[in-house]
């Protein structure tokens, strides 16, 4: 099987964000992976480790994991993190025309990345922690034609009938899905327990291989991407104003009395 | 005046109360047409009819079989066909994949996780767990808008939507995941997390122990939630957690108990209307975005809380 999974460098969703000139300001904060995408990370891992009797991604499993991410140089950070978890190799997509893309545009240049590299699945998390749109399995798995799996709490994979199925998890219940490869999944947050990388698989890291490619490189036209081709625009963001100060008490024996009174006051008991 | 079409969410007949709030949104920017994807519609319709619907656009088929994917192709047919103002979902992890692949299929901009869109389409957003507030627009095609639940106040009202049927097809790309078996969600006899007007919480200070947080939430009428910190610990299930990696909430109040309010669960609740929070801990940053904060071991302040609502109840 040949695996990808679509990883995105974020900032540290413990940091505080700002925004600056309508975009996100990235530069200020600490990035790491996504936290939502070491769940897809390992599931890969499970499956090809399922699926191998050496039990052990990359030369010799017959499988390959490797990892697709769009940002800037500085990305290579995340990408290092999944790549000591035990994925194989990585593409970086990065170019400066990208910078304000949305996710139609960000979904149009993994789609075509993704074209080039023959894959039987794709593994995304659900959402990323900075935009937390939870759209790009979606839109990939449109604009590539494949199956969508998505919102997966189980996954099966059948490597020798070229079949994957999932349990979805939705708000109205759990729906079992199935499809042949090639397909698009995306994984929820507690399907696995992602690994800490080893220190052997840090240092294995450190000389696995990550393509570089330029936009000019997946194929997409420049005006398709980046700030200008937008189909949204942000008119202004504003720091949100500071909520009234409430009223702080300190529990005397009759704290709960008191809040029932608030609430009673507010009609909200 | 232009139509402003919402896709209603229903499951085992019923309509969700987003549905209703969408309906409003929709009449505020223009006519209100519901679409409807169901064999047997007219149970449908007749709840549809108590808040502003104009019309109500029916479309039958194997949309349950083939899921978002498909949905996504019957409503960007209906794009197509009727070019309406705007299309409205609401934000589920559902909707607002229905929502991404319309997009890129009809060719239109897509805002999600609005909790307001005036009658100029602008939306509003609250992003950054909170502290940012973003004001945008759809630049290029059908503006494609999902809204969170509990944003709005559902209008009622008495409506006698005219009710048409659009044919629509699935697309063979649609069909290659198809649902082969569905368990619905076992409906415990509090409201759903996401939708609820009340949300009672609790994190790390239950020290596992969430009976008082169900008491207070059960005496209220309000759902349970829990912090991440809670739902590691696995006190609770991680499908209740609140914050930025877990759901979303904006009800009309938020009970936050033992809960210290670390930016990664504020994300998750920022947004509610009046806060209150017990903590033990005089200096938890909860306290600081709280309404009405009661500085406290919750295992004394909620059973009290509980006990005097009850009994105000009679």
């Amino acid at each position: 099987m040949k695996i990808a999974i679509c990883i995105k460098q974020v900032p540290d969703s413990w940091a505080e964000k700002k925004m600056a000139g309508g975009v996100l300001d990235r530069a200020g904060v600490d990035a790491v992976l996504n936290d939502l995408d070491e769940y897809a990370v390992e599931e890969a891992l499970r499956i090809v480790e399922t699926n191998s009797p050496s039990k052990e991604a990359g030369e010799g499993s017959g499988h390959t994991i490797t990892l697709i991410s769009m940002g800037p140089e500085r990305a290579t950070e995340a990408i290092r993190k999944a790549l000591s978890m035990g994925a194989d190799d990585a593409i970086l997509v990065t170019d400066p025309s990208l910078a304000g893309s949305d996710a139609l545009a960000t979904s149009l240049v993994l789609s075509e990345v993704i074209k080039k590299g023959n894959y039987d699945l794709v593994l995304c998390g659900t959402e990323s922690t900075d935009a937390r749109m939870s759209v790009i399995p979606a839109m990939i798995s449109q604009r590539l034609g494949w199956a969508q799996l998505t919102f997966a709490g189980k996954v099966k994979v059948d490597p020798a009938a070229n079949t994957v199925e999932i349990e979805r998890v939705t708000e109205f219940g759990n729906q079992v899905m199935s499809a042949k490869f090639p397909a698009v999944l995306s994984v929820v947050e507690k399907i696995n327990e992602p690994r800490y990388p080893s220190f052997k698989g840090i240092m294995a890291a450190k000389k696995k291989p990550i393509t570089n490619m330029s936009l000019a490189d997946t194929g997409v036209p420049a005006a398709e991407v980046g700030a200008g081709a937008a189909w949204s625009n942000v008119k202004e963001a504003l720091p949100r104003p500071p909520r009234g100060v409430g009223v702080k008490l300190t529990d005397e024996g009759n704290g709960g009395e008191k809040l029932v009174e608030f609430l009673v006051e507010k009609r909200l008991a | 005046m232009s139509e402003v079409l919402f896709l209603v969410d229903h499951s085992a007949g019923k309509i969700t109360k987003a549905a209703g709030e969408l309906a409003t949104y929709a009449k505020s920017i223009g006519d209100s047409v519901a679409v409807v994807f169901a064999d047997n519609a007219q149970p449908i319709v007749d709840q549809l009819n108590a808040f502003p619907v104009d019309k109500v656009i029916t479309i039958a088929g194997e949309f349950d079989k083939y899921g978002p994917a498909a949905v996504a192709d019957g409503l960007s047919q209906l794009l197509a066909a009727r070019k309406p103002a705007a299309l409205l979902i609401t934000s589920t992890a559902n909707g607002k994949e229905i929502a991404a692949r319309a997009s890129v299929i009809s060719g239109s901009g897509i805002i999600t996780d609005a909790v307001n869109v005036d009658k100029d389409l602008i939306t509003t957003q609250s992003v950054f767990g909170g502290s940012t507030t973003v004001h945008a627009t759809v630049t290029k095609g059908v503006p494609i808008i999902t809204l969170r639940a509990n944003s709005i106040e559902a209008t009622a009202a008495t409506s006698s939507a005219a009710v048409e049927s659009f044919s629509a097809t699935i697309s063979e790309a649609a069909k290659l995941a198809p649902i082969t078996s569905a368990t619905p969600v076992v409906k415990g006899g509090r409201p759903d997390l996401t939708e609820a007007s009340i949300v009672v919480s609790g994190g790390r200070g239950t020290n596992g122990d969430f009976k008082p947080v169900e008491a207070l939430a059960d005496a209220l009428g309000a759902a349970v939630g829990a912090s991440r910190a809670a739902t590691d610990a696995g006190w609770y299930p991680h499908s209740n957690q609140v914050g930025q990696t877990g759901k979303t909430v904006s009800p009309q109040l938020y009970v936050a108990a033992g809960i210290s309010g670390a930016i990664q669960h504020r994300a998750g609740m920022q947004t509610s209307k009046t806060i209150v929070a017990i903590n033990k801990d005089p200096e938890a940053p909860i306290l600081e975005i709280a309404d009405f904060a009661v500085v406290g071991d919750l295992f004394n302040v909620l059973p009290q809380a509980t006990a005097q609502i009850i009994a105000r109840k009679g």
